[in-house]
């Protein structure tokens, strides 16, 4: 009996695993497995400027898939290119191996939510989420029954009768979500879904989207500018910037394992120090900071080449941060003074100046686990910041 | 802080409305007036509305009036939405900037030259002058109204609930009618019944453009105006000030009646609710 327990401990620790495991879902490790929605080198230009640029992506049945990028990165465009509201300059895409050019937004089994909601103001509550279905000559029974059921499942029950100015944002969001899931869409595309919604109820609302997502077994596209938000509810995010993808990965690898420093810096909060590569082999790479020449010990093994500038991107809360000095000679770990403290309640973030002359700031996080600390980290102290061998990532780009 | 009307506000109250009001009562107490001397008050009398019956002249020129009315409005509101939907949607296209100008152009332009170019333009075009010309003169200026109506009210309309409808699989065409017509629809009512109104009064371009037979009702008062005027004038104006109040009034009372059930909605809603 306690061999098992020591079994099972044995194959959890075995396990090894980038930040947690949501569900065994992970079609996109199979280069056999048919992707149910794909860009195909998809480009598109409006005028002289180009949103999308020959991008490429597959994206999973069932997937809960986040566009995530500022303003002006092309996630917009490319769901609208979905959609069939705007059509690619060149390339092509694929919904469930249908070649979608030249099929107008009317005929595409996909629906959107809109940003705006695009609530029809004449229309009440459930005639808004009827419309998709009255389209489609749906037999009136059918209608109503599916209309009961899309209020049910969006707590809208008592609102079926009113008109979309009688109800709050909330509210409203609820309306666009179950207006655009009535006609059980091959896939849903929200745009922006949550952005009008107070950080409260826009964090129960992604909660309530994951769940729904995992219940109704549908393919969800989301929009976002939000990593918080993307990071919560997707399955698979994929990071874009001037039109191109930098990054496909699962939450956890896009925050532990970023493939360049656009992506580590857009994604949370980091420091990231330049180095140059001073010895590799295949146990770890050693670097030397090129502004203040402390040591970095790393368990990565990178491409790069000895005598090669690169990035090393570390997580505040992965540095530790402690009184006292460095042990000279030791790597990972810096002389530093404090600069700044601020208490977030949950966390403090500290700025600390490391360097010869003081003037780089490296960020730690320390997790207030306990209310009252002895001999707390105060501001202008000498303290230590250290780190360990796998706590950073090298980047090249 | 809520105060009663002041003596001040009370006289500009009375000052602002007799000098809107006082020359149309005149004229309302004066139709019922039994003397034939216009000026001169000689008793309640409704002879003139019983002589108004036979003056087949006068019955002709208001039936023409309405008609001409009825149609350059519908006309108009159809070419002016069409407009605002170009003007509003479209974006950018070449000389968009100078489409838009022109659309206010007839807005500012004086009446008597409209109506001499129109006339111009039927006599180059070799037109036989009458119902037809007066009602295409109307419907020209009444479009650029009613675009600049629509128009106001179609730059707050989010062009996301077209793609909605879309989405939803609704085809372009019939989006317009479920989704936009409807949204836009006090506009579009609004520019008719300005056309209407504008049509009704119009004496200018339509004495350019009409011809034998066409005579609107305007032009026939102010002809007979000049040979002096009648009570008969009087009792014809009464009745087209009663036409247009009912209009205003009727209108209203649609709106307020609208409002309410929406209320009432909204409280059977919160009823449910609770």
């Amino acid at each position: 009996m306690f061999l098992n327990i020591f079994i099972g401990l044995g194959s959890i620790l075995a396990k090894k695993s980038v930040g947690p495991v949501r569900r065994e879902f992970t079609p996109w490790e199979d280069p056999d497995h048919p992707p149910f929605i794909e860009f195909r080198n998809v480009t598109k230009k409006f005028g002289d400027f180009t949103a999308v640029n020959n991008l490429s992506l597959k994206i999973y049945e069932k997937e809960f898939f986040a566009l995530l990028g500022g303003s002006g990165c092309g996630k917009t465009t490319l769901m609208r290119m979905l959609a069939g509201f705007e059509t690619p300059t060149s390339g092509q895409i694929f919904l469930d191996g249908q070649d979608l050019a030249g099929i107008p937004p009317y005929r595409r089994p996909s629906n959107m939510m809109f940003q705006s909601y695009a609530l029809f103001p004449h229309m009440s509550v459930e005639k808004n989420i009827a419309f998709g279905l009255k389209q489609d000559k749906m037999p009136a029974s059918e209608i109503n029954a599916r209309v009961a059921e899309m209020l049910q499942l969006t707590k809208l029950e008592q609102f079926a009768k009113r008109k979309p100015h009688q109800l709050s944002g909330g509210q409203r969001q609820r309306v666009a979500l179950a207006r655009s899931l009535a006609k059980r869409p091959k896939v849903l595309l929200l745009d922006e879904p949550l952005g009008a919604l107070d950080r409260k109820l826009r964090e129960e609302t992604q909660f309530e989207l994951m769940n729904l997502q995992e219940e109704l077994e549908m393919t969800f596209l989301i929009v976002t500018h939000d990593q918080e938000e993307a990071m919560t509810v997707a399955d698979r995010i994929a990071v874009m910037d001037k039109g191109q993808l930098v990054q496909v990965a699962t939450p956890a690898e896009i925050y532990e394992e970023p493939n360049s420093t656009f992506v580590a810096d857009f994604i949370g909060d980091v420091n990231l120090i330049e180095a140059t590569v001073s010895d590799k082999s295949d146990a770890g790479t050693k670097l030397t900071s090129v502004e203040d020449g402390f040591a970095i010990d790393s368990d990565q093994v990178t491409t790069a080449n000895v005598g090669d500038k690169v990035w090393y991107a570390i997580r505040p809360e992965k540095v530790r941060i402690a009184h006292g000095r460095a042990e000279s000679g030791q790597p990972n770990q810096i002389n530093g003074l404090v600069w700044d403290i601020a208490y977030l309640g949950d966390v403090s973030i500290i700025h600390a100046k490391v360097g010869a002359d003081n003037e780089d700031i490296l960020r730690a996080t320390i997790a207030n686990v306990s209310r009252i600390v002895d001999n707390p980290i105060t501001w202008d102290e000498d303290v230590v910041l250290s780190f360990d061998r796998d706590a950073g990532v090298i980047l090249t780009s | 802080m809520t105060r009663g009307p002041t003596w001040f506000n009370i006289t500009s109250l009375v000052l602002g409305f007799s000098f809107l009001y006082l020359p149309i009562v005149l004229l309302v107490i004066y139709s019922f007036n039994a003397s034939r001397l216009v000026t001169v008050w000689g008793g309640f009398s409704t002879q003139w509305y019983v002589a108004l019956l036979d003056n087949d002249q006068l019955l002709d020129a208001a039936w023409v009036t309405l008609r001409v009315a009825f149609a350059s409005a519908c006309i108009a509101t159809v070419i002016g939405t069409l407009a605002a939907l170009v003007l509003v949607r479209s974006g950018r296209f070449p000389g968009r900037t100078l489409f838009s100008g022109m659309i206010f152009a007839p807005l500012v332009m004086p009446e008597v030259i409209l109506g001499l170019s129109l006339l111009l333009l039927f006599v180059a075009m070799e037109q036989t002058r009458g119902f037809w010309t007066v009602m295409l003169a109307h419907t020209t200026f009444a479009s650029c109204y009613v675009a600049v109506v629509v128009q106001s009210r179609l730059v707050g309309f989010d062009k996301s609930m077209e793609e909605a409808a879309e989405d939803l699989g609704c085809p372009p065409v019939k989006t317009f009618f479920l989704i936009t017509l409807p949204i836009i629809l006090p506009g579009v009512i609004a520019g008719w019944m300005l056309a209407f109104t504008l049509s009704l009064d119009d004496l200018v371009i339509a004495s350019f453009t009409t011809g034998p037979g066409a005579t609107t009702l305007p032009m026939k008062i102010y002809s007979q105006v000049r040979l002096g005027v009648t009570p008969e004038i009087n009792a014809v104006c009464t009745i087209l000030v009663a036409f247009v109040t009912t209009g205003v009034i009727a209108a209203s009372i649609a709106t307020k009646r609208q409002q309410s059930q929406r209320e009432k909605d909204e409280r059977a809603a919160f009823g449910a609710e609770g």
